[in-house]
């Protein structure tokens, strides 16, 4: 690429304003968090922690938050468990319904989430399980075990097979190569996945809102006290996610980077 | 192929333990609960109970009432407007990052940046449009404070506009991520050639860059008209009374008007237009590759 023209010019003004675009909103919701203003309007009226102290002393807010972190918990380990099982399968054998099996694990990425939240329900409804966290748990890692599968896929595809050849020739049993050779070359596709299933279980809503009895998560929580009113409080829970979020992506991301080959 | 033969004999029991979760787990806990959901909306309302059945009254009044089949239009074309918006503000972002930005190190930061409002909360980013588009939001406060306007201006939120700008803002980086990918796998020496040819610039983007990129804004495409159609939380939050869209009528059959086989049906009928428009994004996608060699 030579000198700019204009389109070209134009285009790039486009580009930075769109990516100051995706920022916007983000930067507001930081801003407003500590503003001691019930209403979120400019012009500022001053500094505050106060919304950042009456979440945290908020009782039903801590209560969510906790459901929140074991549901996403028990739904990763889910889902990492049997995403990584499905990921060998996939790599190592060939079997009859291959394709169909990979399709229906990646459906629920790029189907809306309200759509598998209605199918589990009627599904637990007819064996008779109860909405629960138990219930958000298996529909989290259900829906989530597409990104395991996808991730540890692609990772296992750069693995040369001659490890898994040379292990077996040495005598190593297959479990014995799993742990000894499979699992370290894909060790950080699986912690990569891991927090980004954590992150999106975290703040899953569809699926949730359809499992979910009588407890409730913190994005919830969230969704249902603003669909009576906005307080600045949410504004300071949000600002705590954002951070917390951020760090894990970036983390993931130095996960999922594809190591340089030795 | 000593070494193939020992691993295909010696793993032959654990790996049907490998097969069997999975396999299992998907079968029971993603096929059988849509085959059940389709299975019910095929079924009666007896109110307040539903007994099974086998009959198209779900699917008839679906597409007869225009109560229901305008929402279903509606939110077809809120998700098309929304997918029109997303492709031409996320391409040009995904030119920039390729062809403009010279240094690998700042086209990977900036490429990270556009991934990481993705993973921030997807509830809070659609909120936050609630507290900037309201009457006595922040965009509003501050055309005020500014002096550009004396009254709020309440044409912001609540209506299908505000739906479109704010499932845009989230749906960008689904498009920037496949053109990304796809304008960095577009050989080099292809666009050189077309200048060598004599093809300005611009006709060089419009008959080398754009077609070979045709298959990544077609995967972008596609997955934001899926997830757009099917939102949950910007229906409810920024959408006004004349944007009830499909969640909105999904959440009150599985609520107060306690109609799972209407549901049921309706949520089946979003099911089949997400896997129509996969398979035929993915044709197109194996078309176009073969066109182009």
């Amino acid at each position: 690429m030579r000198k700019l023209l204009w389109w070209q010019k134009g285009l790039s003004g486009l580009a930075l304003a769109v990516l100051g675009f995706l920022y916007l909103p983000i930067v507001v919701l930081i801003i407003f968090s500590f503003n001691d203003s019930p209403v979120i309007s400019f012009p500022l009226s001053g500094f505050t922690l106060d919304w950042y102290r009456a979440f945290l002393s908020n009782p039903e807010i801590l209560t969510a938050l906790w459901n929140s972190l074991y549901v996403a918990f028990f739904a990763t380990l889910l889902s990492i468990t049997i995403g990584t099982m499905a990921a060998l399968a996939l790599y190592r054998h060939d079997f009859p319904g291959k394709r169909l099996f990979t399709n229906v694990i990646l459906l629920p990425l790029s189907l809306p989430g309200l759509v598998t939240g209605i199918a589990m329900l009627n599904f637990y409804k007819q064996i008779g399980l109860p909405q629960s966290l138990t219930a958000v748990i298996i529909g989290h890692a259900t829906a989530l075990m597409g990104i395991v599968v996808s991730q540890v896929l692609a990772r296992l595809v750069k693995m040369n097979p001659r490890f898994l050849e040379a292990s077996a020739d040495l005598g190593a049993r297959p479990l014995e190569t799993f742990f000894r050779v499979t699992l370290p070359e894909i060790r950080s596709a699986i912690m990569g996945a891991a927090l980004l299933c954590f992150t999106l279980s975290f703040d899953e809503i569809p699926v949730t809102y359809f499992l979910t009895g009588r407890d409730v998560t913190l994005p919830i929580f969230i969704y249902s006290t603003l669909r009576r009113g906005i307080t600045p409080e949410i504004n300071a829970i949000g600002t705590a996610i954002v951070a917390v979020s951020v760090l894990l992506i970036i983390l993931s991301v130095g996960l999922l980077r594809d190591r340089p080959k030795k | 192929m000593r070494g193939k033969s020992v691993l295909a004999r010696r793993s032959a029991l654990p790996v049907l333990g490998l097969f069997a979760l999975p396999v299992g787990w998907a079968f029971l806990l993603l096929i059988v609960p849509y085959g059940i959901m389709v299975a019910i909306s095929f079924w009666t309302r007896q109110f307040p109970l539903f007994v099974p059945d086998f009959q198209f009254g779900n699917y008839l009044q679906l597409f007869s009432d225009p109560q229901y089949y305008t929402v279903i239009l509606r939110t077809a074309k809120i998700a098309a407007l929304v997918t029109l918006a997303a492709t031409c503000l996320g391409y040009p972002l995904a030119y920039y990052l390729v062809f403009v930005i010279k240094t690998e190190r700042l086209r990977a930061l900036l490429y990270m940046l556009v991934i990481v409002p993705l993973w921030v909360s997807y509830l809070l980013r659609t909120y936050t449009w609630k507290t900037i588009l309201g009457t006595d939001g922040a965009l509003n406060s501050a055309l005020k404070w500014l002096g550009v306007i004396d009254q709020p201006i309440s044409l912001f939120l609540y209506n299908q506009w505000s739906m479109v700008i704010t499932l845009t803002y989230i749906f960008i980086p689904f498009v920037v991520m496949p053109v990304f990918a796809a304008l960095e796998n577009i050989p080099r020496n292809l666009i050189e050639a077309s200048e060598d040819l004599g093809v300005r610039p611009f006709g060089t983007f419009l008959r080398v860059i754009l077609p070979l990129s045709a298959g990544g804004v077609i995967s972008g495409a596609t997955v934001t008209f899926c997830l757009a159609f099917g939102d949950f939380v910007a229906p409810v939050l920024v959408g006004g009374p004349d944007g009830t869209m499909v969640a909105n009528l999904l959440q009150s059959q599985f609520g107060a008007a306690l109609n799972w086989p209407l549901g049921s049906a309706l949520a089946t009928v979003v099911l089949l237009i997400v896997m129509a428009l996969l398979w035929l994004s993915a044709r197109l996608d194996r078309a176009g590759r073969v066109a182009l060699g």
